[in-house]
């Protein structure tokens, strides 16, 4: 299968021996995308290797790139202004609901749902419109800096935000009047992809598809960043741990993301974005033409970069496929000396094996599904 | 208590010949284990109940080309029933060798595939080592810090 497969999401390749439909022997070929990410944050500033954490999971840049700085920041040892807490709590969860979004359309599609995918991807346009007016991309968003982000959100487009708020919890309760009771459906998915709590431990599986096999474990709740311990929310878990319950899981986590967003809007203080520090925070552009100090800064930040204290760091974060850790080695210099990528879908991905084998070659379709890869970050 | 500190004081009274050296940044502590323990110290760490690390995050590592051993493996791990996590290094030569961990995690499976894909570490007892990112007729390791990011 694969590795332009449709229903592979992207390039990868599975190798399937087959006994009639059953699945003997599955072994998942990866590397179609690898672009050394790891190597070539060894040979860029710090700020330099934002843009390529947008091309990790295409889905929900806005937080591997929120990922990205608090590991460095981690490093630098500073914290951000509340105000911008808020705004990264508010990207991330609006990069859940996309990448979700996604998920439930394409894998309801693999399995014969057509209609799905229209509805989604229609409030997925939404989210992306909302998306390319705070950031000016619809991908490559490069919305955080290290530090803070990249400029603030007015309140024009927080007042967008909110109508989208408020309308996703029916839009979310119509998705789910065409899936969550429906035979066909029920059928696909159910006692299908069983991964015990044990197993899914073992693979070091981790977001939905860990909390679907009943742990509920969520790194927004075992160690808060960004303020997240300030947000009620709730994690849900299943009991299965097949496809369906990985199905249940996702769509009341959109719940909860929005749940968090009305949270933030409401809670959103005003204030700075950003660290107060020229060394490492680009100064505005109005500073910059008048003020001989800002322009040195900018001159400074831009070709040489800021240096990170010698240590070395391992930040996670709660990205929609699971838990996206940076492990940063820093020598003291401008570039990590070492920058490993901890990636949520990779380990996720390595489960299927188990999922699949002595199942039938349909159901392989349904796992890879609700494994819900995106091979950008499987293969970085 | 900051994250590992416990575990790794726990590891000195337990193995106070394996662990070479400890260290810390910003509240995150490791330590250095003798490679030819790394199985037995790891088995221990994921069985005792003081310190229960039942899930393995990652395993990666990092080339030191001045040093001697030059390579280090970095394992993660994580407890769920005590929230907390550990930082375990071992130095090892050139092409390791060093103990597989995918008789504890199956986890270690693809994280040492990658390692050995990118670093030319060889995990022993490793059931499947081989490639996992780059094509199987490759012959250099990338993340090695002698390979240059471009080459004309």
């Amino acid at each position: 299968m694969g590795p332009s497969h449709p229903a592979t999401h992207g390039v990868l390749r599975v190798v399937l021996d087959l006994d009639g439909e059953t699945v003997v022997s599955c072994r998942p070929d990866l590397g179609y995308l690898h672009r050394g990410m790891e190597k070539i944050a060894e040979n860029r500033t710090y700020l330099q290797f934002i843009p390529y954490t947008d091309r990790m999971d295409y889905l929900s840049p806005l937080s591997a790139n929120v990922g990205f700085a608090l590991a460095v920041e981690g490093l630098l040892g500073i914290e951000v202004p509340a105000r911008c807490q808020v705004l990264r709590v508010i990207c991330c969860e609006l990069a859940r609901i996309g990448s979700h979004l996604v998920w439930l359309g394409t894998s309801a599609l693999d399995l014969g749902a057509a209609t799905m995918f229209f509805h989604t991807f229609k409030d997925r346009e939404w989210h992306y419109d909302l998306i390319e007016d705070l950031t000016g991309a619809r991908l490559t968003t490069s919305y955080t800096r290290v530090g803070g982000v990249a400029h603030d959100a007015n309140a024009e487009w927080l007042k967008r935000l909110r109508a989208f708020v408020d309308a996703m919890p029916n839009r979310i309760d119509d998705y789910e009047a065409l899936l969550t009771k429906n035979t066909i459906w029920l059928k696909r998915t159910q006692g299908v992809g069983r991964l015990s709590a044990r197993e899914a431990l073992s693979y070091g599986v981790t977001g939905p598809v860990l909390r679907a096999s009943g742990v509920g474990y969520d790194v927004r709740k075992a160690k808060p960043y960004s303020g997240y311990q300030n947000y009620r929310f709730e994690v849900p878990v299943g009991s299965e741990g097949d496809v369906y319950d990985r199905y249940l899981v996702r769509i009341e986590e959109m719940r909860q993301s929005v749940l968090i967003l009305d949270q933030a809007l409401k809670a959103i203080p005003q204030g700075p974005v950003n660290v107060d520090d020229p060394k490492i925070f680009l100064p505005s552009k109005a500073k910059v033409l008048t003020s001989m100090e800002e322009l040195i800064h900018q001159f400074m930040i831009v070709t040489e970069g800021f240096a990170c204290p010698a240590g070395e760091i391992y930040v996670a974060t709660e990205v929609p496929k699971g838990e996206l850790g940076f492990y940063i080695v820093s020598e003291g210099g401008k570039s990590p000396y070492r920058c490993r990528i901890r990636s949520s879908a990779f380990n996720n991905l390595a489960s299927l094996k188990h999922q699949v084998e002595g199942e039938l070659v349909a159901d392989v379709v349904a796992c890879i599904g609700s494994i819900d890869p995106v091979m950008g970050e499987v293969d970085r | 208590m900051a994250e590992g500190e416990q575990a790794v004081k726990l590891l000195q009274s337990r193995f106070a010949a394996a662990v070479r050296e400890t260290g810390s940044f910003r509240n995150q502590h490791w330590a250095v284990i003798e490679a030819a323990q790394w199985l037995e110290v790891a088995r221990w760490l994921r069985d005792d109940p003081s310190t229960d690390f039942n899930v393995l995050v990652d395993i990666t590592a990092v080339h030191w080309p001045h040093r001697e051993p030059p390579m280090e493996v970095v394992a993660h791990l994580y407890s769920h029933s005590r929230n907390d996590g550990l930082r375990l290094k071992a130095r090892v030569g050139d092409q390791g060798p060093i103990a597989s961990l995918t008789p504890l995690w199956s986890s270690a499976d693809w994280n040492e595939r990658e390692a050995f894909d990118m670093f030319g570490i060889v995990f022993t007892g490793h059931p499947d080592l081989r490639r996992i990112l780059m094509p199987d007729d490759y012959t250099d390791f990338p993340l090695r810090k002698e390979l240059p990011l471009y080459r004309g």
